[in-house]
């Protein structure tokens, strides 16, 4: 991993550490045995049909969900809710259009709305707020409703309340979901910045590779209760995913996208979410 | 009745500077009640509890009705009959779909049980109606201040919570994921809605508190975004709706309500209307280049 001697100096501890871990609802084992070590600028991936375990692994590290077995660490401490030095994105929600919050209270929200009472000293606030919505082009939007934006220009305000936290990872649910292949772009890039310029690790939970498959360091294929950790080109392989999923699958690529073919239950994998296990 | 009794009916200033000291008290908790209400409101809208507050007026009439019946403070009767109707809502109501079903389940029993003991009642049938149409002139010193102090608590409360709740309510699952105790909140501004209620019903009555508690908020909140314009224009709102409606209700013979639910309606119609205009003034979305 070229990525684990990444600058900084911090390039070796790695971020998020899980060993033997295990997590199953009831008699159903969605994964377990997973040792995982995922290093500062590092861009992973988290992959898999519906109700594989995917959101269940991001909520685990936000410290919302237990492990069922196994231990795990982020930032070298022990996982719990609110944990300073991780930013979340979460899935795309739109919000009620009488919601009164502008674009910028809603940044400013993700900078210190975890705090108690009023918020007091407002320059210092303001500055803060200013230099997040233009790290993610945002400024020409900051006063408007957050009720009247699209779900892009929304998506682009939760990488900068993510961004706020100063994170050291980045945990992502789905966040380029229901966004228009231009936003899709936007915020992907937006992440990968964050990943591959300021040295934080990002887990990109997603059921559609190809929007971030120039990024991707590793994946992480959680299928069927079986998972498997590399590499795209190793993990999305024909020969590794019918493993998974116990039944034969293949794996096409084009123009530098990756194509699915024959999930269970489905024709193909590629653009078709609705269509997925 | 023909136009003119019914407009004196309506509208009577006969003796006003007489009638006006005697309703002092009225006034003041009137304003301590907008106060409240417009404050509370916001975060009611935002959490989308409309039907909860409307549900939970319904206990704390039949709260306070029991506590007619045995001659025990009304006021008392009232906050007690909210605050637990807003303690269940807030354990048993997470998800909207659930708490409006239970809602729906509670506020009809409630309401019964108000009737019934209304009607084992034998005291001044003005007591029996102002529970659930409001009234203005029964407001001593002790019940002022009651209301005054139960106010203060409140908005001291809201205060502290402020800014973790406007993120709760926005926002929740980002809010939890930072660590905010979003069930906590959830819980604590039900019970905190449920006193606010109880105070507004000895003034506007069961059946209009929507009245004090969405209306202002939801008119304020056709016209900004800004979060503080938007608490102070719902305050604002609340403040001359019940005020006002204090004040023409004075000579007239007809229950405080009417006066204030109309006022209060023509604010949300005028911003409705300047909302629209907004909104249609401005491109809906402001496009951003790559």
């Amino acid at each position: 991993m070229s990525a684990a001697t990444g600058p900084g100096g911090l390039g070796r501890a790695p971020v998020v550490s899980l060993r033997n871990a295990g997590l199953s609802f009831g008699e159903r084992v969605l994964w377990e045995g997973l040792d995982l070590d995922i290093h500062p600028g590092e861009f992973f991936a988290v992959l898999g049909p519906n109700g594989s375990g995917k959101t269940s692994f991001l909520k685990v590290l936000l410290g919302l969900q237990d492990l069922g077995s196994g231990t795990a660490t982020i930032n070298g401490g022990p996982l719990q809710r609110g944990n300073r030095g991780i930013g979340y994105i979460p899935q795309q929600r739109p919000f009620a259009a009488d919601t009164p919050l502008r674009a910028r209270d809603l940044v400013g929200l993700g900078v210190d709305g975890h705090r108690w009472g009023v918020r007091l000293r407002g320059r210092g606030h303001r500055d803060t707020v200013d230099a997040l919505l233009a790290e993610v082009g945002s400024s020409s939007y900051a006063d408007a409703p957050v009720g009247r934006l699209s779900g892009g220009e929304q998506q682009r305000l939760r990488v900068a309340q993510a961004l706020a936290a100063e994170p050291r990872v980045l945990l992502c649910d789905e966040p380029l979901l229901s966004l228009d292949l231009h936003h899709q772009q936007a915020v992907s890039g937006l992440i990968n910045r964050q990943c591959h310029e300021k040295n934080s690790a990002v887990v990109f939970v997603t059921h559609e590779i190809n929007p971030i498959i120039d990024y991707v360091d590793r994946v992480l294929y959680l299928a069927g209760g079986r998972f498997r950790v590399g590499a795209p080109e190793e993990v999305m392989t024909s020969e590794v995913l019918s493993e998974l999923y116990g039944s034969p699958v293949e794996v096409l690529h084009h123009e530098g996208r990756i194509i699915v073919v024959g999930l269970p239950g489905t024709a193909a994998h590629h653009h078709h979410p609705a269509g997925e296990v | 009745m023909d136009f003119q009794s019914f407009m004196e009916a309506v509208f009577n200033f006969e003796n006003y500077s007489e009638l006006l000291p005697l309703v002092r008290n009225s006034i003041w908790a009137g304003a301590v009640l907008g106060l409240l209400g417009g404050l509370i409101g916001t975060f009611v809208m935002m959490r989308d509890l409309a039907f909860a507050v409307h549900g939970i007026a319904e206990l704390s009439f039949a709260g306070a009705a029991f506590a007619l019946l045995v001659g025990a403070n009304v006021v008392l009767g009232s906050l007690v009959g909210s605050v637990l109707a807003a303690l269940v809502l807030g354990v048993m109501g997470i998800r909207a779909r659930d708490r409006n079903s239970i809602i729906g389940v509670v506020m009809p029993f409630g309401l019964g049980l108000g009737i019934l003991f209304l009607a084992l009642y034998e005291g001044r049938a003005a007591n029996k109606f102002g529970l659930l149409t409001g009234q203005i002139v029964s407001v001593d010193n002790v019940q002022l201040n009651l209301l005054a102090g139960c106010a203060v608590v409140v908005m001291a409360a809201l205060a502290l919570i402020w800014r973790p709740l406007t993120f709760a309510s926005a926002d929740p699952d980002l809010a939890e994921a930072r660590g905010v105790p979003v069930r906590g909140l959830s819980i604590l501004f039900m019970v905190l809605l449920g006193v606010s209620v109880a105070l507004s019903i000895q003034v506007v009555g069961a059946l209009l508190v929507l009245a004090l508690l969405i209306t202002p908020a939801a008119a304020a909140l056709k016209v900004t975004s800004t979060p503080l314009l938007a608490v102070l224009l719902s305050i604002a709102f609340a403040c001359v709706s019940v005020v006002g409606g204090i004040l023409l209700a004075l000579g007239g013979r007809i229950p405080i309500s009417p006066y204030v639910t109309t006022i209060s309606f023509a604010i949300y119609l005028g911003c409705r209307i300047l909302g629209n205009r907004r909104s249609s003034a401005r491109p809906a979305r402001v496009r951003t280049a790559a």
